[in-house]
């Protein structure tokens, strides 16, 4: 298989220029986290009953879990990587990655827990910072937003310590 | 009312949403960014495919959109400096990154690339959200409003010109690319 990765400055430059064309055409910002949190009102409907989702102030107002513009924007992610996959011959099912399993081992089982964590950890944060690295990361510091350098420069500092922390052992490598 | 190029609206605004998440979707899986290795090594300093990306993303993107908004062509979408709610989220955001590998979108991209610890990822942010969502009425009253700036921009914020700050960000964006080629020879 050759390599399917394009040069990371094209790729840049090409995510750049989707920008633009977001911002003017349909005046909407490049964003991933409110759409989750609108599926999360969806997920939660069978557990706390449709009323319970509707009358929270969180889903009534901010993130209404139906189909619109971020949601279906999501679905588009999907197809688009998986378009690329395919195209490349890189899809394949797996759980594996070099830095954890140096550092945890190969166990499936302790992987796909600690993934189920850090999503749980993630999306929270995403939704208390109001943003992720795409919605503040890229979005937000493009329009040189005082929020979206915050959230780079403190979630980037955070990364780094966690890296330290949970990986610590395999930098040698 | 200003005129801008959003004419876009209804059923049409939708299939607008599908086909910019597929080229979002797509960019994302060239870019090598849906792979747990490269988004973890970027934290420990041993591979800068992210930042160059994100870099040229930011750099690009702001000047054409600043161009497009000094015509009153695009809008801006300034979202709320809340100090302590997007430091402490940024700072919750982080420790979720490294312990999963993928943020929201990359993760995303990377189960359609066939990446169990995603779907998994994906499962537990379904519950972060749910979670967010149910903390939503105590956080609104006690961490939103902590330090609560509203939208703020950079160049407001150093009181310096439009002009100024965008030179600033290509200069810094030139910089870091020059530090991590740096890094990059070493090795």
């Amino acid at each position: 298989m050759k390599n399917p990765r394009w040069n990371p400055y094209l790729v840049g430059a090409l995510i750049g220029l989707l920008s633009i064309l977001t911002f003017s055409i349909v005046n909407k910002p490049l964003g991933m986290s409110t759409g989750l949190a609108q599926a999360s009102g969806a997920c939660a409907m069978p557990f706390l009953g449709a009323d319970k989702v509707a009358s929270n102030t969180y889903w009534a107002k901010t993130a209404i879990p139906t189909w619109d513009y971020s949601t279906l924007f999501l679905v588009g992610t999907v197809i688009g990587a998986f378009l690329s996959a395919l195209l490349c011959g890189a899809f394949k099912f797996t759980a594996d990655s070099t830095v954890w399993t140096e550092s945890f081992g190969p166990s499936k089982t302790k992987r796909l827990i600690a993934a189920f964590l850090g999503g749980v950890i993630i999306l929270y944060g995403a939704r208390l910072a109001d943003g992720c690295t795409s919605g503040h990361g890229i979005s937000g510091c493009l329009q040189l937003a005082a929020s979206g350098w915050l959230f780079f420069i403190v979630m980037f500092a955070s990364g780094i310590l966690t890296a330290k922390l949970l990986y610590g052992r395999s930098t040698q490598a | 009312m200003h005129l801008t190029l959003a004419f876009l609206t209804g059923t049409g605004l939708l299939w607008s949403a599908i086909g910019f998440g597929i080229l979002f979707g797509f960019l994302l899986h060239r870019g090598g960014v849906t792979d747990f290795d490269i988004i973890v090594r970027l934290f420990q300093f041993r591979d800068f495919t992210v930042i160059k990306v994100m870099m040229t993303a930011i750099a690009v993107g702001g000047v054409g959109i600043a161009l497009l908004h000094g015509q009153d062509l695009a809008k801006y979408h300034i979202k709320d400096l809340n100090l302590l709610a997007v430091g402490l989220g940024a700072a919750i955001f982080g420790v979720g990154m490294v312990l999963l590998g993928y943020c929201p979108g990359t993760g995303l991209a990377a189960i359609a690339t066939g990446r169990l610890d995603a779907l998994a990822g994906l499962a537990g942010m379904m519950v972060g959200g749910i979670a967010y969502a149910l903390s939503f009425d105590w956080i609104a009253a006690n961490v939103l409003p902590v330090g609560a700036y509203g939208k703020v921009r950079l160049p407001e914020l150093l009181g310096q010109p439009e002009w100024v700050c965008y030179a600033g960000l290509i200069a810094m964006a030139a910089g870091i690319f020059a530090l991590v080629h740096k890094a990059e020879a070493k090795k």
